[in-house]
């Protein structure tokens, strides 16, 4: 099934026509407030798969029009976040969510910058207590210094 | 004309390949002679690119249409503006212009060489001779702006519509500018590896440098952004692309890396950490150029597919990469700090700052490069877009935004945590107060993330602010307080404001702002908030080279006419491509604005209509942030040919 979503996908994508940088507006019918709010978040995190990198808020292709209202009616039929995702990734496949699902293959996506933060403060810190160790420069006395290696060369 | 500048681009290639050996083998030998090559050939090298630039501008001005990359940019019905800036308008020009800066930059280097020791200044110039060496072998063998074609068409392409706009004529260009920048950045490391010698003089001539190339760099992100604003008509600032990406990376390395470079400059501490920062800035921006070039990301930005070209450059960032850091695991070990840093004293914050900084660069560049990694892997198709980045990146900027505050009460060396956090008191109570009123005097909210995104803002910008009302108390003369702080304390002053102003119109922008796809008919409005938006229907009109639909819609506020807007969807023929100019009615407090839609029906128009507060603020944060470079960069000590001791005895004096 992933495969063949996958596949759909990137026929679609090798299908793209023409960008149009328009912007996309079309007026549904309104949705209560908080309902209104859901639609447009969700409409911003999902792809629209025969665009360059666009949501499909932002896009104007037919397939992004066709998605929004699927959302908005999905939306007014009351159905849940959750489902309305796994409705669009049983069919697009992954591609279409903007903010990838915790996967085996997406730790790395997810805790990867986490990891690296937890790590470059561990070595600061351990860099900060070792500096410690370090000789502190100390303000050299040049005249002094002179004298001393003139009377080395004058023995 | 074009011969002459295909010709003068061979002939640079071959004064940059001597400009890269020569000098080194004069370091080798300890011959000054061959060392002064680095100083001519730069020169020289400047002046074919600049030839060259020339003889490409000349073809876009008179219409050259027998040169393929003028037929498929331009269009005998362009205005002459955007012919001269179709010539960076697509990949081969942009090579071109890429590399007219990056011999600009060697040009300035050779300019003030004469205030470096002379190893130093030819193994800089040796270091960006050959990056120079391969770009223009990149465009000589794949992407030769001069390549003729027969039989000649009579018309051009034209320009992507997209790009006739004022924002790509200074865009690209300035971003470059900070591209290829830091490549001084990088050449200064790299000599500095070499010799073995880093010292607090090392610091202070690579610092305007860098300042200098981060501020074109934070200017061209600035100014990428208002135009995606502007012109594609999403209303959005920042999307997260692959291509803005790759812009933010460098810069963000690069802020790490001007910041390190104030503590190594200062301290003579973290050296070999500031080396390797200068780097990976470099090699980032190389990344940078290698995703938007080779096409292998599929954005709004990537004009150009081309494998050939993309195998090239990252091979050729490879062997950059590669060799630097080779360079750097031989010899960074000798780069010996001396002093200790502790944790809480400004170094140490400055380092917290830094592993914030590049977590974050980290983050961007995870988050950018795995969809690529899952996909060659084969095990699937995942999309990586804005959702993501907000979440992850939220967390990493926090802290920073925290650290930046404290940063100018707490003293180098070492402070005491509970003084610091004493001295802090005023800054606390401020932004604490604002956190609680702004938001719901502004927008009628205490939504947490508006108090803690307000609260970051003033505790930045107090914070800035706290440490020149400090040094005029200082002195007992307010005036002349006011007077001795130098001009890089100014800097790092509206810079640090500059962010604390980009938090506040983020947080505001992005929390509050409404937006509302309506479907009018003529004399029909619709309302957002306080605002009415009439519809007075719309007029058909012929551009230059585009058809346009002008609509006209009235905004009013509690009945008082506020503005008349007359956003337009324009055709462009040549290309068969619809674009929306949306119109804006701006001041500081909130932008209103609207694009025109489709036609529906006999009579009615979709438009879409957008109310942001504060949005000006994130740009004008940016345009702080630039300002502050250049007074950061001009301050006068750099200017002083004064010898590394004197450099040292001024510590006291001299702020970040």
């Amino acid at each position: 099934m992933m495969r063949v979503a996958s596949l759909v996908a990137a026929l679609l994508m090798s299908l793209a026509v023409s960008v149009s940088f328009a912007a996309a507006i079309d007026p549904l019918p309104p949705l209560s407030g908080a309902q209104q709010e859901h639609y447009q978040q969700l409409i911003s995190q999902l792809r629209c798969l025969v665009c360059q990198n666009q949501t499909i808020a932002d896009s104007t292709a037919p397939l992004a029009l066709d998605l929004r209202e699927q959302v908005h009616r999905q939306i007014a039929e009351g159905r849940s976040d959750a489902q309305i995702r796994q409705y669009m990734t049983d069919r697009y496949g992954d591609f279409v969510l903007y903010k990838p699902q915790l996967k085996p293959r997406t730790i790395l996506l997810w805790f990867g910058p986490f990891v690296l933060l937890a790590l470059a403060l561990i070595t600061a810190v351990i860099f900060t207590r070792r500096s410690r160790r370090r000789p502190v420069p100390v303000a050299v006395d040049q005249q002094a210094l002179q004298r001393l290696l003139s009377e080395e060369d004058g023995r | 004309m074009a011969e002459i500048g295909h010709f003068a681009l061979i002939l640079a290639l071959g004064v940059a390949i001597a400009q890269t050996v020569l000098p080194v083998i004069g370091y080798l030998r300890r011959d000054s002679r061959w060392l002064a090559i680095g100083v001519s050939g730069a020169q020289t090298q400047f002046g074919l690119i600049v030839l060259a630039y020339a003889a490409l501008t000349l073809a876009f001005i008179y219409n050259d249409f027998s040169l393929k990359y003028v037929e498929a940019n331009s269009h005998s019905a362009l205005p002459l503006i955007y012919r001269l800036s179709a010539v960076w308008g697509a990949h081969e020009g942009s090579l071109l212009l890429w590399v007219l800066m990056l011999t600009g930059w060697g040009f300035a280097v050779s300019l003030s060489s004469r205030r470096l020791p002379a190893d130093i200044a030819a193994l800089v110039l040796a270091t960006m001779g050959s990056i120079s060496v391969g770009f223009l072998l990149f465009m000589l063998f794949t992407s030769n702006p001069f390549e003729r074609q027969f039989p000649v068409p009579l018309e051009g392409h034209d320009l992507n519509p997209l790009l006739q706009d004022p924002g790509l004529i200074i865009h690209p260009p300035t971003l470059y500018m900070g591209y290829v920048g830091l490549s001084v950045a990088f050449s200064f490391a790299i000599a500095a590896l070499i010799t073995g010698k880093l010292d607090v003089a090392w610091a202070r001539w690579t610092r305007p440098w860098t300042t200098t190339a981060w501020l074109f760099l934070t200017m061209g992100i600035t100014l990428g952004s208002w135009w995606a604003y502007n012109e594609l008509g999403w209303g959005g600032w920042w999307f997260w692309d692959p291509v803005e990406n790759a812009s933010f990376m460098p810069w963000l390395v690069g802020t790490a890396l001007i910041h390190s470079l104030a503590v190594t400059e200062k301290r003579g501490v973290l050296k070999s950490w500031t080396v390797l920062l200068a780097i990976l800035a470099f090699s980032l921006s190389l990344l940078g150029t290698f995703l938007v070039r080779s096409g292998v990301l599929v954005s709004v930005h990537a004009f150009a597919t081309d494998p050939a070209r993309g195998v090239f450059i990252l091979a050729f960032l490879t062997v950059v990469l590669g060799s630097a850091l080779l360079l750097y695991a031989i010899r960074a070990p000798k780069l010996v700090s001396d002093g200790a840093v502790e944790l809480m004293s400004r170094e140490g914050l400055l380092l917290l700052n830094n592993v914030f900084l590049v977590a974050a660069a980290a983050a961007v560049l995870i988050g950018t490069l795995y969809p690529l990694v899952v996909d060659a892997l084969g095990i699937g198709k995942i999309s990586v877009g804005p959702p993501y980045f907000n979440s992850i990146f939220l967390p990493l900027m926090m802290p920073l935004a925290v650290l930046v505050g404290m940063s100018a009460r707490v003293g180098w060396k070492q402070a005491r945590l509970r003084d610091a956090l004493w001295s802090l008191r005023w800054i606390a109570l401020g932004s604490v107060i604002c956190a609680v009123l702004l938001p719901f005097v502004l927008e009628r909210s205490w939504a947490w993330m508006a108090i803690l995104g307000t609260a970051l803002a003033v505790w930045v910008m107090i914070g800035a602010l706290l440490d020149v009302v400090h040094r005029v108390r200082a002195r007992r003369d307010r005036w002349q307080g006011l007077r001795s702080i130098p001009s890089g304390t100014w800097g790092m002053t509206l810079a640090h404001l500059g962010l604390g102003f980009w938090i506040f119109g983020v947080t505001y922008a992005s929390l509050f702002s409404v937006e509302k796809d309506v479907r009018l008919a003529p004399g029909q409005a619709a309302e957002i908030g306080a605002y009415t938006f009439t519809f007075q229907g719309t007029q058909h009109s012929e551009g230059v080279n585009y058809r346009a639909d002008t609509g006209s819609v009235i905004v009013e506020r509690n009945g008082r006419l506020i503005s008349k807007l007359q956003p337009e969807k324009r055709l462009y023929p040549s290309q068969g491509s619809v674009m929306t100019e949306s119109a804006v009615d701006h001041n500081p407090r909130r932008d209103l604005y609207v694009a025109l839609g489709e036609p529906i029906g006999d009579q009615d128009w979709a438009l879409r209509l957008y109310y942001k507060p504060f949005i000006r603020m994130v740009w004008f944060g940016g345009v702080l942030m630039f300002i502050g470079g250049i007074f950061a960069a001009s301050d006068r000590r750099y200017r002083l040919a004064r010898h590394a001791r004197a450099a040292a005895a001024s510590d006291a004096t001299a702020a970040v």
